[in-house]
């Protein structure tokens, strides 16, 4: 028999975690998007596998409060990775080579997440930036293995547990990359709802108090450094799948800075952000890239310079705030069933940013 | 061997040149600014626009570029980054980010993608021999400028009243500020200045480095190296981790040359994991 103050707390976990209905209309949005956009479906695969990437940078920056400029050293491995597991039959099944191909990306990820341990947010930028430049400068090394710059070829892709080939249409690889998504989604959210996922949180708000109430920081940040490793692995080796090539694109500088860009218009520490910033961010691209396929980059540099200047504290309180109007109407809706949430919802929590040390 | 030691510290002077404004905004201001290397391009291209379209001499332009790039870092200064400031470093980031992108596709737009060069006078080609050893006219050219202008910074920061106001807001902004130091004005000064010096290192440094308008991408990993092997707490220290990384990726480029590049990331990741406060700094306790 659990103290009461376990089975109160425990209580208040599974209703912070209860879905909400704004939830099941994202994914529902989705689901439709299968049927409705057939058409759309080559980007919406890119949407997908973009969208799971920046969920991984969500689970270290928005959770754990790690600034990292180098994710793309983990996708870049899963990607190889697939791509050569593909090439040399070594795992032909699809989903099994994703597995294999995330779990790769973790291994490294969990190698270099002791130098993410030392130091403030300019030694982790450095050190993330250093991890990415060095995996690209290795895959540049080894052609005879990647492919080098002119990238690796040859490789094909068995069809999905043995039945579904791909198609150029893109039909397969969405249904696949959104498949994924929900159930790597799924098991993110039941991580950060878990008593794990609120110490991350302390270790992010302030890693001194989170030690001197008992949380040991380094494993906490180990722990999750290796997840999202492993989640911008498997989101590198469906890029990989998808499209059935990988170049030394995949670990340039500006993919991680890309990434950056998806989280911050997304919003970051609700999930959805990853997904949210990886829908605006392609359309925007497709949109920029048709009126100026040479430059598109100039205003990608504009969005972000305008992000900082507006401040993201205020695009998320419009966010939020627009995101508190529909959980009301919702909640009355359902005929006022629910009780406020206590703690307050998630909402405002998105504010916090990742604070140097004030000067 | 010496010949290449030569070069390895021509290398080095220039990314001292290039990155000690950014070593001293970092620690001056705390400020991330990866957008640094535009500067140095915006150098680069202004000496080249001088130089090959208007017929300048070449070292005419090179003071005109430091001149014109202090003054567009000045104004970048007042305008953009004193927002930026008090924000968060990933506000920093992502803010120096987005204008390196701008400059990248600007710059591209402008000059054209391909890789150019600035005419150099015939007096500055080819090397000689001195007591055996190859000695590139043009690296020697850059290791003299360099070395002047690091003697008379360490001057500056030394011997003068503006000096000695920087020094005391880098060691404690809040004190110098309280001691009636105007904190932000050194700072907009220091930062003109440093912007003003990656230009003339961008313009210096074209006929080595290559100028396109990917520059500030490609050096930026440089720059970092620098200032976090060497600290950000003095002007000795990025001098000295400038000469080690470019002695060290030359002799790296020369010896292996499958595994040059690793050289100097291997350098950058021992010395964060030995000394994450810089190899040359001391242990402040920031």
């Amino acid at each position: 028999m659990p103290s009461p103050v376990v089975a109160e707390v425990a209580r208040r976990l599974a209703r912070r975690a209860r879905w909400q209905p704004l939830e099941y209309l994202f994914w529902l949005a989705a689901l439709a998007s299968v049927f409705l956009l057939r058409d759309r479906h080559l980007i919406l695969t890119e949407i997908a596998w973009l969208g799971l990437f920046a969920l991984s940078l969500d689970l270290i920056l928005g959770y754990a409060g790690v600034i990292s400029l180098g994710h793309a050293a983990f996708f870049g491995f899963g990607s190889y990775a697939a791509a050569l597991l593909a090439k040399y039959g070594i795992v032909n099944e699809p989903v099994l080579a994703l597995v294999v191909s995330g779990l790769a990306a973790a291994v490294l990820g969990f190698a270099t997440s002791f130098l993410v341990l030392r130091g403030s947010d300019l030694t982790r930028l450095m050190v993330t930036l250093g991890v990415a430049l060095i995996m690209r400068e290795v895959a540049n090394q080894i052609p005879d293995v990647t492919g080098g710059a002119d990238g690796l070829q040859g490789v094909v892709i068995a069809p999905v547990l043995g039945l579904f080939p791909f198609d150029i249409f893109g039909h397969v690889s969405y249904v696949y990359c959104l498949a994924v998504l929900f159930v790597l989604f799924l098991l993110a959210r039941r991580i950060v709802y878990s008593p794990f996922g609120l110490s991350l949180r302390a270790v992010k708000g302030n890693p001194l108090r989170a030690a001197s109430v008992g949380i040991s920081v380094n494993a906490r940040l180990v722990a999750v450094y290796t997840l999202a490793a492993f989640y911008a692995g498997v989101a590198g080796g469906l890029l990989a799948q998808t499209t059935a090539f990988v170049s030394l694109d995949v670990l340039s500088f500006e993919r991680s800075a890309d990434l950056l860009l998806v989280l911050i218009i997304g919003g970051t520490g609700y999930l959805y952000g990853g997904p949210i910033g990886a829908v605006v961010f392609k359309l925007m691209q497709d949109w920029i890239a048709n009126l100026t396929p040479q430059y598109w980059q100039f205003w990608i540099g504009l969005v972000l310079v305008l992000i900082v200047l507006v401040g993201r504290d205020r695009i998320s309180l419009i966010t939020g705030g627009l995101r508190l109007v529909v959980e009301r109407i919702a909640r009355r809706w359902n005929a006022g069933a629910v009780p406020p949430p206590y703690p307050p919802p998630l909402a405002g929590e998105g504010r916090e940013g990742v604070r140097g040390e004030g000067r | 061997m010496l010949t290449i030691l030569f070069d390895g510290i021509a290398y080095g002077m220039l990314l001292f040149v290039l990155a000690c404004g950014l070593s001293v905004t970092l620690g001056l201001m705390n400020f991330v600014n990866l957008a640094h290397g535009a500067f140095a391009m915006a150098g680069g291209y202004i000496t080249l626009v001088l130089v090959n379209r208007a017929g300048l001499p070449f070292f005419a332009g090179l003071p005109v570029a430091f001149v014109v790039t202090a003054l567009i870092g000045a104004l970048f200064e007042r305008t953009l980054y004193v927002h930026v400031y008090a924000k968060s470093h990933l506000d920093q980031v992502l803010f120096t980010i987005g204008l390196v992108f701008m400059s990248v596709a600007a710059v591209d737009y402008v000059m054209g993608s391909q890789q150019v060069f600035i005419q150099i006078p015939s007096a500055l080609q080819g090397r000689f021999e001195l007591f055996g050893v190859g000695i590139g006219r043009y690296r020697l050219l850059i290791i003299v400028t360099c070395g002047l202008l690091t003697v008379a910074l360490q001057l500056i920061l030394s011997g003068t009243r503006f000096g000695s106001r920087l020094r005391a807001s880098v060691d404690d902004a809040r004190v110098a500020r309280g001691l009636g130091i105007n904190v932000n004005g050194v700072f907009a000064l220091t930062f003109a200045f440093g912007s003003g010096l990656a230009g003339l290192g961008g313009a210096l440094g074209a006929e080595i480095l290559g100028l396109d308008p990917t520059f500030p991408l490609k050096y930026l990993v440089y720059f970092l190296i620098v200032v976090t092997v060497g600290g950000t707490s003095s002007i000795t220290g990025p001098f000295l981790a400038s000469l080690l990384i470019g002695i060290a990726d030359v002799a790296g480029k020369y010896y292996v040359p499958k595994f040059g590049a690793f050289v100097i990331y291997t350098i950058m990741i021992v010395v964060l994991l030995l000394r994450p406060q810089g190899l040359f700094a001391r242990a402040a306790g920031r």
